[in-house]
């Protein structure tokens, strides 16, 4: 593993998020010292060992296919942070030139 | 009757020796009167507990018998709960409304406890101090220049400072079981998928656990009982009767082996913080438990582990806060600007730093190297409990290395994550676990004598042992009982 050499402003573009100049900086310095601390794991022999995603033996879970009252769509909608009729209304997703 | 017990406040109130609404108009006196100086509470949800209270009064008239029968109940506002505010201490829902329950919480209002409010908490209950809140800060009941432990430092507060009886925390590395110990309560972390996180808002989903908070561990056990189980709307419940705890509580320790992890040598603590300990581990022993040393080789690593897999969780989770179903939405140029100075404005610097670290360990050609690697470090510290516990049916340790430190002490994230190391294994490994008050020390350059916590934790699904350990523990040492808060000066800061 290598540390230190995170890129943060390519990473906060994958996560959707806007840093300032100043963020990338401050992040970066830190992110770098947690990585210096999770490199610790090269240490462990975890060639042969098993990933567990969660600790409790669960398979698929399904129920009936039946259909259940389901949140009110009112409730739901005044919840967005703009509406129009029954639709969360968004910002304009496909480009003038797309 | 508000410094009584849950069990002794459902008694009374069940017998029609005390009406639930009378109750509930003292305990919100009460917030309004102590909650300036404390700052458990991000909002007191006033009409909703007189209406519960109603409800309860008119249940005990017709004949009924509640279990939590006008009990004062506080919930991390994490948890959802129809009507109220639900923010998770940021400005990215702050001022949403939830449109539903989350079960735990229903469960408890079924069981007739009075819903006071919605507890502060480190933003999306990432934290170990509650300094991460993006809309309020809560101190320790018991040094008020000290923070109360996160991320439940809010439930844990109104709990110490006798706001509310009871309380709902979630714990993912520790945030039920730090802030417990910080504030001399009792706090318990179920087995992962013992009770429903259907309402509570997700953080890293196959670590978070919802369990209570409260003075005691039979009320632990109660509120447990109550919450426990499958639910048909959080598939990684599991399908599997749960014992009821209540019932299995025990008075000695006869018979009890108890493990002591040598990686976790008393050796690295303060003098001081080290004698409390030691104490504690006599008092189990002459209790009748045998002590008998084991051996956790890989929980050094539970700290790095985590803060690979908690991150990444979250990273993805955290995903659905886009500013365009509900929440904050700060307009950009276009969608994707608009997502990300949505992003950038509503969340706060811990959430955006464990977004970037868990973007990170995700992507393209760090996947293996970090987030499978960590998986695979999960998979060896489950086993070595797995060992541990063919050896002694708990496992008891520090909560925290120290007792609750001063505001701004950990201005660097690591040494913070660090505050979770004696929680994080117990998480990852997704066992029951719990802190329970056991001493106190004057913390060098304080002048209060602050509270510790003795962690104690079981094999998955060992619910009923763990807390019958802890009961007899409790009751032998009677720790929480031997000290009381500093007194809280009455403000106008009414809520």
């Amino acid at each position: 593993m290598a540390s230190g050499d995170i890129d943060v402003a390519y990473v906060a573009k994958l996560a959707r998020l806007a840093l300032t100049p100043a963020e990338v900086e401050k992040f970066g310095a830190q992110l770098g010292a947690l990585l210096e601390h999770v490199d610790a794991l090269s240490a462990l022999p975890v060639a042969d060992v098993a990933a567990t995603a969660q600790v409790i033996a669960a398979s698929n879970v399904v129920r009936a296919d039946v259909p259940v009252p389901s949140l009110d769509r009112e409730t739901v909608l005044n919840g967005a942070p703009e509406r129009e009729g029954v639709y969360f209304r968004v910002p304009r997703i496909i480009g003038a030139d797309a | 009757m508000l410094n009584s017990t849950a069990i002794g406040i459902a008694l009374a109130v069940n017998s029609g020796e005390l009406s639930a609404t009378d109750l509930a108009n003292e305990a919100l006196a009460r917030i309004a009167e102590r909650d300036g100086e404390i700052g458990a509470f991000l909002a007191v949800t006033r009409d909703l507990a007189r209406r519960h209270a109603e409800r309860v009064d008119d249940a005990v008239r017709r004949g009924k018998s509640l279990p939590l029968a006008g009990v004062p109940l506080a919930i991390k506002d994490n948890m959802c709960v129809t009507g109220t505010p639900t923010t998770c201490a940021s400005k990215i829902l702050d001022g949403w409304i939830a449109p539903y329950t989350s079960t735990a919480v229903q469960r408890l209002l079924d069981a007739g406890a009075i819903p006071l409010g919605k507890t502060n908490l480190d933003e999306f209950a990432m934290g170990s101090s509650c300094e991460n809140s993006a809309l309020g800060k809560t101190v320790n009941p018991w040094d008020r220049a000290r923070v109360p432990g996160g991320s439940s430092g809010g439930s844990v507060a109104a709990v110490a400072a006798g706001e509310a009886t009871i309380a709902l925390g979630s714990d993912t590395g520790g945030s039920i079981r730090e802030p417990a110990a910080f504030c001399n309560v009792v706090g318990f972390k179920p087995t992962y998928g013992r009770v429903s996180r259907y309402g509570l808002i997700a953080f890293a989903s196959s670590l978070d656990q919802i369990g209570p908070i409260a003075k005691t561990v039979a009320d632990a056990a109660l509120v447990y009982d109550l919450m426990a189980g499958r639910d048909p709307m959080d598939a990684t419940t599991v399908d599997l009767l749960p014992e009821p705890t209540l019932t299995g509580l025990r008075e000695d320790l006869r018979g009890v082996r108890i493990g002591i992890v040598k990686e976790f040598g008393l050796e690295k603590l303060e003098p001081s913080v080290r004698a409390v300990y030691e104490r504690a581990y006599e008092d189990l022993q002459k209790l009748g438990a045998e002590l008998v040393e084991v051996a956790l080789p890989t929980a050094d690593y539970g700290v790095a582990t985590y803060y690979l897999i908690a991150p990444a969780e979250c990273s993805s989770n955290l995903a659905r806060f886009d500013g365009m179903r509900y929440g904050l939405r700060v307009e950009g140029a276009d969608v994707g600007s608009t997502y990300e100075q949505t992003r950038a404005a509503g969340f706060g610097d811990e959430v955006k730093r464990r977004i970037l670290i868990g973007t990170y360990a995700l992507s393209s050609g760090y996947y293996d190297a970090y987030y499978v690697r960590a998986q695979k470090a999960r998979t060896l510290i489950a086993a070595d409990f797995k060992k541990a516990f063919a050896a002694c049916d708990a496992i008891a340790c520090p909560a925290a290395a120290s007792p609750a430190f001063e505001f701004n002490a950990k201005a660097d994230p690591v040494s913070m994550y660090l505050m979770d190391y004696y929680t994080i294994p117990m998480s990852l490994a997704g066992l029951p676990s719990l802190s329970v008050p056991c001493g106190y020390v004057t913390p060098e350059g304080g002048t209060l004598p602050m509270p510790l916590g003795l962690e104690l934790s079981g094999p998955l699904f060992a619910e009923r042992s763990l807390l019958g350990i802890a009961h007899a523990y409790e009751r032998a040492t009677l720790h929480a009982q031997a000290r009381t808060i500093p007194e809280i000066v009455a403000t106008a800061g009414a809520k």
